[in-house]
C-alpha cells in the first residue's frame, strides 16, 4: 500500500526561497551602489535605502506573481517591519551607549565613597556615588511605605467595594497618572515645604514621588485583582466569612505575586524621576541616612549635577551614574516580569 | 431544665468589621481625588496673586522679567508664558506627528505580523523602554542623537524650506524644538504602541476571518476591519502621548535652547517649554517669582489634565463599540 505524503501548497518552495534571497541581495547591492554614487552618506543612508529597495522589490515580485493587491500587501508588510525596527533602534542605541561610556566610570571605589570632598570634575579615581545610591534607596523606600497602602486601597475600592465612586475614581487615577512630575514637585513645595518645614529634605522628595507612584500601583493592582476568579470570593462568603476576611485571607494572598509586580513597576517608574528631586531634595554630596533632616543626594540628582558640570570626567561620571540607575531599573523590571508570568493559583 | 438558646439574629446589615473595612478602603480610594484637589487648590492659592496682576497677559505675552530694589522688594515684574506655551505645543506636536505612524505600525506588526516568540520579546522590550528614566533620554539625546537629528533638520530645511514651519531665520539647527520633539517622540512611542496594540487586539475575530474568507490579503483585512475598529482608540492613545510629552521636564530642558521668544519654526534653535521654564528659573527665583512659577505649574497641570481626560474618554468609548 502506498501512502500519500501530505502536500503543503502554502509552504514556500525552494524557488520561492531563492527568489526571496535574490530580492534581498539585489536590494543590498542597489543600496550600496546608490550610496557609492550619490552624495548620500552614512549608516542611516544604507539602512534607509535598503529598506526602500527591499519593499519596492518585494512589491514588484508580488505584482508579477499575484497582481496589484499582493504588491500592496508585500510593500506594506516590509514598511511595517521597518517601523517596528525603528521602534527598537533607540533602545539598542541607549543600552549600548550607556554601557560603552559608563563602564569607564565604574570601579569598586565609587560604591564606597561619596562626593563630600570632591567636585564632579575631579579625576575618576576619587569620589563616588555611595551617597546617591543610599539616597535613592531611602527616597524610594519612604515613598513605598506611603504609596503602597494608598495604591492598593484604591484598587480594592474599584474591584471589591465597588461603591458609587468607582467610576470617578477610575477616571481620577487615570488623570493622576498623567500629572507631570514637575507639578507634583511644585505642589509639595507650595503645600508642605514653604508653609511647614521650610527646608529641603529627602522626605519632601519622597512625598512628591508618592504622588507619582500611586496611580501606577493602583492601576496594576486593579488589573491583577480583576484576574482573581470570582469563585474564590464566593467560596469565602459561603463559608461564612465577612467581606473583610474574604479580602484579607483569600483575595489578597491569591494576588500576592501580582501585587508584588505592581509595587516593583511603581518603583521602576519613580527610581529615575528627576524633576521633583531638583526642586525638593536639596541634593547633598554627603551620605545622609536621615530623610527628615538636611539635603539628601540621589542618583538622578548626581547624574544631573555631573552632566551639568560639563568636563569630560564629569560626563563620564554621569554615564556611570546612568549605568548604575539603568541596571537597577532593569533588575526591577525583570523581577516584575518573572513574578507576573507565574500563574494565579 | 435546659434553656433554649436565644435565636440567632438574622440581618443583612454588614458587621462592624465590614463597615470599618469599607470605610477604610473608601477613604484610601478617595486619596486620588483628595490629592488632585489639593494640587489645584494649593497651586491656585500660591499663584493667584500673579495671575490677578498679569491677567490675560500671563498667557499672551512672552517677557519674563523681575526687578527688585536692594531691600528685595519687587519694583517691576512681567510674567508671560506665551513663548513657553507655544514651545510646549510645538515640541509635543512634533513628537506626536513622528511617534504616531511608527507606533501604529509597530502595534500592527506585533498583532498581525510578528512570530509569537518575537512578539513576546518585543512587548517586553517596549514596556521596558517606558520605564527608562527621562534624564537618560535627555542625556542620550543631547550627546548621541542630536548630531544626526541636526543632519535631518538640515535636509528638511534644504528641500522643504519653502514650507513656513521648516523656515529658519538664522542657520542654527542645534537645540531646536525639532530635536526636543524627536526625543519626546522616542519617549512616547511605548505609550502609544501599547494603547494601539490593546485596541487592535480587540478587533472582532469573526470579521477578521470573514475578510480572509472573502480573499482579502493581510493588508486588505487590516484596512477593512482593524483600522476602522481601532481608529478612535489610536487617537486616544496619541492624546495620552501628547499629555505625557507636554509635561516632560528634564529631557526637554537638557536639549532645548530656552529663549523667551515666540517661535513657530520647528527647526530653528530657539524654543521653550513650561515645565523646563520652572526648572530653569527655580534656582535663583525670588519669593514673588516662585509664585509666578506656581501659576505656570497650574497652567501646565490644567492643560495636561484636560488632554488626559479627553484621551481617557476617547479610549473608553472605543473599547465597547464594534462588537
Amino acid at each position: 500500500m502506498t501512502t500519500v505524503a501530505p502536500r503543503k501548497p502554502w509552504a514556500a518552495t525552494p524557488a520561492d526561497r531563492l527568489r526571496d534571497l535574490a530580492i534581498f541581495l539585489l536590494s543590498a547591492v542597489l543600496s550600496y551602489l546608490v550610496v557609492a554614487v550619490t552624495p548620500a552618506k552614512g549608516k542611516l543612508a544604507y539602512v534607509g535605502l535598503f529598506f526602500i529597495f527591499y519593499s519596492v522589490a518585494s512589491g514588484i515580485a508580488g505584482w508579477i506573481k499575484f497582481g496589484r493587491r499582493s504588491a500592496a500587501d508585500l510593500f506594506i508588510k516590509t514598511l511595517i517591519g521597518l517601523m517596528a525596527f525603528v521602534t527598537v533602534l533607540p533602545i539598542l542605541s541607549i543600552l549600548t551607549t550607556v554601557i560603552a561610556k559608563g563602564y569607564r566610570g565604574i570601579n569598586l571605589n565609587i560604591f564606597k565613597t561619596d562626593m563630600s570632598l570632591n567636585a564632579p570634575t575631579d579625576p575618576l579615581n576619587v569620589g563616588g556615588l555611595l551617597h546617591a545610591i543610599t539616597g535613592t534607596v531611602i527616597l524610594v523606600s519612604v515613598a513605598l511605605v506611603l504609596s503602597v497602602p494608598l495604591g492598593i486601597l484604591t484598587a480594592l475600592y474599584i474591584t471589591e467595594v465597588k461603591g458609587r465612586f468607582t467610576k470617578p475614581i477610575k477616571f481620577l487615577v487615570q488623570a493622576m497618572s498623567g500629572v507631570p512630575s514637575i507639578v507634583a514637585g511644585l505642589f509639595i513645595l507650595s503645600a508642605v515645604l514653604y508653609p511647614i518645614t521650610k527646608a529641603y529634605s529627602g522626605f519632601m522628595a519622597s512625598l512628591a514621588l508618592t504622588i507619582l507612584m500611586i496611580p501606577t500601583i493602583a492601576r496594576t493592582s486593579e488589573e491583577v485583582l480583576k484576574l482573581i476568579p470570582n469563585d474564590l470570593r464566593e467560596a469565602g462568603v459561603a463559608l461564612g466569612g465577612t467581606q473583610w476576611r474574604t479580602v484579607a485571607m483569600i483575595v489578597l494572598p491569591a494576588a500576592r505575586s501580582g501585587l508584588m509586580t505592581a509595587v516593583i513597576l511603581g518603583i521602576a517608574r519613580i527610581a529615575g524621576e528627576t524633576a521633583p528631586l531638583l526642586l525638593l531634595s536639596g541634593g547633598g554630596d554627603k551620605v545622609n541616612p536621615n530623610p527628615f533632616h538636611d539635603p539628601m543626594g540621589s542618583l538622578p540628582y548626581y547624574i544631573w549635577k555631573s552632566f551639568n558640570a560639563g568636563s569630560p570626567e564629569a560626563i563620564t561620571r554621569a554615564w556611570a551614574g546612568l549605568l548604575v540607575l539603568i541596571t537597577i531599573v532593569l533588575i526591577l523590571f525583570t523581577a516584575a516580569r518573572l513574578l507576573s508570568t507565574r500563574k494565579v493559583k | 431544665m435546659s434553656t433554649v438558646p436565644a435565636p440567632r439574629e438574622l440581618t443583612t446589615r454588614p458587621r462592624l468589621s465590614d463597615r470599618v473595612f469599607r470605610r477604610v478602603v473608601t477613604a484610601g480610594g478617595l486619596s486620588s481625588l483628595v490629592i488632585l484637589g489639593l494640587i489645584t487648590v494649593f497651586l491656585a492659592y500660591r499663584g493667584v496673586e500673579v495671575l490677578r496682576q498679569e491677567g490675560f497677559n500671563f498667557i499672551t505675552k512672552s517677557n519674563w522679567s523681575i526687578t527688585t530694589d536692594d531691600a528685595g522688594n519687587v519694583v517691576e515684574s512681567h510674567f508671560g508664558l506665551a513663548a513657553m506655551l507655544v514651545g510646549t505645543i510645538l515640541c509635543s506636536a512634533v513628537a506626536v506627528v513622528i511617534a504616531l505612524p511608527i507606533s501604529v505600525a509597530t502595534a500592527l506588526y506585533l498583532n498581525f505580523y510578528a512570530p509569537p516568540w518575537l512578539k513576546k520579546f518585543l512587548i517586553a522590550v517596549i514596556d521596558m523602554m517606558a520605564a527608562f528614566p527621562s534624564i537618560l533620554f535627555g542625556i542620550w539625546g543631547f550627546l548621541v542623537l542630536m548630531p544626526s537629528i541636526e543632519y535631518w533638520a538640515k535636509l528638511l530645511n534644504r528641500y522643504l524650506g519653502f514650507v513656513p514651519v521648516f523656515h529658519v531665520d538664522a542657520y542654527v539647527f542645534t537645540r531646536s524644538p525639532f530635536v526636543a520633539g524627536v526625543i519626546l517622540a522616542i519617549m512616547i512611542i511605548p505609550i502609544i504602541t501599547s494603547v494601539s496594540r490593546e485596541v487592535f487586539s480587540q478587533a472582532p475575530l469573526d470579521r477578521i476571518q470573514a475578510a480572509y474568507a472573502l480573499g482579502a490579503t493581510r493588508w486588505g483585512m487590516i484596512k477593512a476591519v482593524v483600522i476602522p475598529h481601532g481608529r478612535s482608540g489610536v487617537i486616544g492613545g496619541a492624546m495620552l502621548g501628547l499629555g505625557r510629552a507636554m509635561g516632560e521636564t528634564v529631557a526637554v530642558f537638557t536639549v532645548l535652547n530656552i529663549v523667551f521668544q515666540v517661535n513657530w519654526h520647528v527647526l530653528f534653535g530657539v524654543g521653550g517649554n513650561v515645565a523646563s521654564l520652572i526648572i530653569l528659573k527655580f534656582g535663583e527665583a525670588s519669593p514673588y517669582e516662585i509664585k509666578a512659577l506656581m501659576a505656570a505649574g497650574l497652567v501646565l497641570f490644567v492643560l495636561t489634565l484636560l488632554v488626559n481626560a479627553i484621551a481617557d474618554l476617547i479610549v473608553k468609548t472605543t473599547g465597547k463599540s464594534g462588537k
